[in-house]
């Protein structure tokens, strides 16, 4: 399992010397250069930082039905087209129909496990679950191909009470990142 | 210097806010009273247990065999619904963590525009149009989330609910979106029962009077009339209950919304959840598509514990994110990954291992905290190099 490792600003560095060259040594991959290209979510993981979250809200307009707003965050117009953002959003966005559509599929589930008291649960795995588990491979999917190398993360909308879509902003270390973001604190890129 | 810490890992019910407990390591989730549940229990297996016992015996040479294994078959099921009402998550929905509480703030303040100072901020509400009607969602202070339609805050059980019902203290628990079909076959399946019990024992009466005499009876069968009073009472209360959620059922209410009237009256606002075709809407809600718990209760999570003296503890606090004493200078560096818990959707594909905050489910931190930090407790280089070591 590889480490989430962060760098340090000057001070905690003087505290600790020793252990900031070791770890150092072992855990970065420095970046030179001034902007940032993340080819991957490990390059990503190594050398980003955090500047903000965005969150994209439920859609409520067609009742309870989990349904997330296609409308573009503007914090993310400068990240990402928003054509690719709309195409995740509504294939997410018809997961979840699939996922709670009332039809004979789930009626057929639905009374078949009543009639064995459900108990059938602790062996089956229900079409939600199912398509959850599509849910989670699609977003890494995403994630790797076209969110991580513009410095982008989702996040899968289960581990946030299927509330929100949150999406993570980062920004290369090594571009020396000053965020208006309150979430960081700028490193400064002196080592790098 | 060095930091010596233990990083343990619990699971992530026992970080988990709300005043529920949960048993078998996070497998079963409960309210925190659970006495009247306890007395459920006792009177369905007690009474059951007396039927078996003086009834069916009689009943099974001069009847038929077939009379205590039907018994047998609904005792079974209205145990299992009771069980699987009591022990499941309802629907609870997870408070929000600190970035996402702290964006919806923004949102709201620049909704409000400028209050003059002296003035009350207008409430927290959202307006959304579900199938051409106007929805109020109100803010939940304690989750600080915007409630979805037909969420509750249950205050026993300190958590938002979705399609909150009512909190029922026979069962334990709340009744919600995950086990309100199994509460409504409970409560169904407990009428049968209570119905056919009720029968049997008249009709065991009838027959050994014809045969023995009533008092005599009643003297070799006392069980019958501890049996016939339980029934009684029973019938009168759960036969009834049964009634109104079919009713709510299949107008595709909630007994929250019924009691609040929501969609009762002619100005207001009309159910805009319901089908208008009652079998629609018994299928939606009995039928329909079994959602999954969104709370991870048995997931794996990490915990810091600093574990030595005073040089250590003051290193330990900068990773132990809970800390209050923690010192401001590690703690605004930023995370690699945003960690709040272990099942971030990061971690799948990066394979990052993470330092849990425990900043939202903490009871440490008092609520009204302003700024919680929001970055993972591994900021500090030796602890991570000291966890390197462990691996």
């Amino acid at each position: 399992m590889s480490r989430v490792v962060v760098a340090h600003d000057n001070i905690t560095d003087t505290r600790h010397p020793t252990m900031r060259d070791a770890s150092t040594a072992s855990s970065f991959s420095v970046h030179r250069g001034s902007m940032a290209e993340f080819h991957s979510l490990q390059e990503m993981k190594h050398s980003a930082s955090l500047v903000m979250k965005v969150f994209i809200q439920r859609d409520y307009s067609e009742g309870t039905v989990c349904r997330f707003q296609t409308k573009f965050p503007p914090e993310l117009d400068s990240r990402i087209e928003k054509i690719l953002l709309e195409e995740t959003v509504k294939t997410l966005n018809s997961f979840y129909a699939e996922a709670e559509k009332i039809g004979g599929q789930s009626y057929l589930e639905g009374c078949l496990a009543c009639a064995t008291a459900y108990v059938i649960f602790l062996c089956m795995e229900t079409r939600y679950e199912k398509v959850l588990r599509k849910i989670t491979s699609y977003i890494q999917d995403q994630n790797e191909k076209i969110y991580a190398p513009r410095g982008l993360l989702i996040t899968d909308p289960i581990e946030r009470g299927m509330r929100v879509l949150e999406i993570s902003l980062f920004e290369d270390r090594g571009s020396g990142s000053s965020s208006p973001s309150s979430s960081t604190l700028s490193t400064g890129g002196g080592t790098r | 210097m060095s930091a010596v810490m233990i990083s343990k890992k619990v699971r992530k019910w026992e970080k988990l806010p709300g005043k529920n407990t949960f048993c078998c390591d996070g497998r079963v989730m409960m309210a925190r009273q659970k006495g009247v549940f306890y007395l459920t229990l006792f009177l369905i297996i007690g009474t059951c247990a007396l039927f078996f016992a003086f009834e069916c015996p009689y009943l099974a040479v001069h009847l038929s065999a077939t009379i205590p294994v039907f018994a047998a078959v609904l005792f079974i099921f209205v145990i299992a619904m009771l069980l699987r009402t009591s022990f499941s998550d309802p629907g609870v929905l997870p408070r929000a963590l600190p970035e996402e509480a702290r964006f919806i703030e923004m949102e709201i303040e620049a909704a409000n525009g400028n209050v003059p100072s002296g003035q009350r901020p207008p409430p927290r509400i959202r307006n959304v149009e579900i199938n051409n009607q106007i929805v109020k969602l109100k803010y939940c202070y304690t989750c600080k989330i915007f409630r979805p339609p037909r969420a509750s805050h249950c205050s026993i059980c300190d958590n938002c609910v979705d399609r909150f019902d009512h909190h029922c203290p026979w069962v334990g628990n709340c009744v919600g979106k995950r086990n309100y079909r199994y509460f409504y076959m409970f409560t169904l399946s407990l009428s049968l029962l209570t119905i056919y019990i009720f029968t049997f024992d008249i009709v065991h009466v009838v027959m050994r009077s014809v045969d023995d005499g009533f008092l005599s009876t009643l003297k070799e069968t006392p069980g019958t009339v501890l049996e016939v009073l339980v029934c009684f009472f029973t019938l009168w209360s759960v036969v009834g209950l049964t009634g109104f959620h079919t009713y709510l059922i299949s107008l595709n209410q909630t007994t929250n919304e019924d009691i609040k009237g929501s969609w009762s009256g002619k100005n207001r606002v009309q159910n805009p959840y319901s089908h208008k075709n009652i079998f629609k809407n018994c299928c939606e809600v009995l039928c329909g598509p079994t959602y999954p718990s969104v709370l991870d209760r048995r997931g794996l999570m990490n915990e810091d514990l600093p574990i030595s003296s005073s040089s250590a503890a003051q290193s330990a606090s900068l990773s132990f994110n809970n800390s209050k004493s923690a010192q401001p200078i590690t703690k605004t560096t930023a995370p690699l990954i945003p960690n709040e818990h272990a099942a971030d959707a990061a971690k799948a594909s990066v394979g990052a291992s993470t330092e849990k905050t425990l900043s939202s489910p903490d009871d440490h931190r008092p609520p009204s905290s302003s700024a919680p930090p929001l970055a993972s407790p591994e900021t500090d280089a030796e602890s991570s190099v000291t966890k390197d070591r462990k691996r």
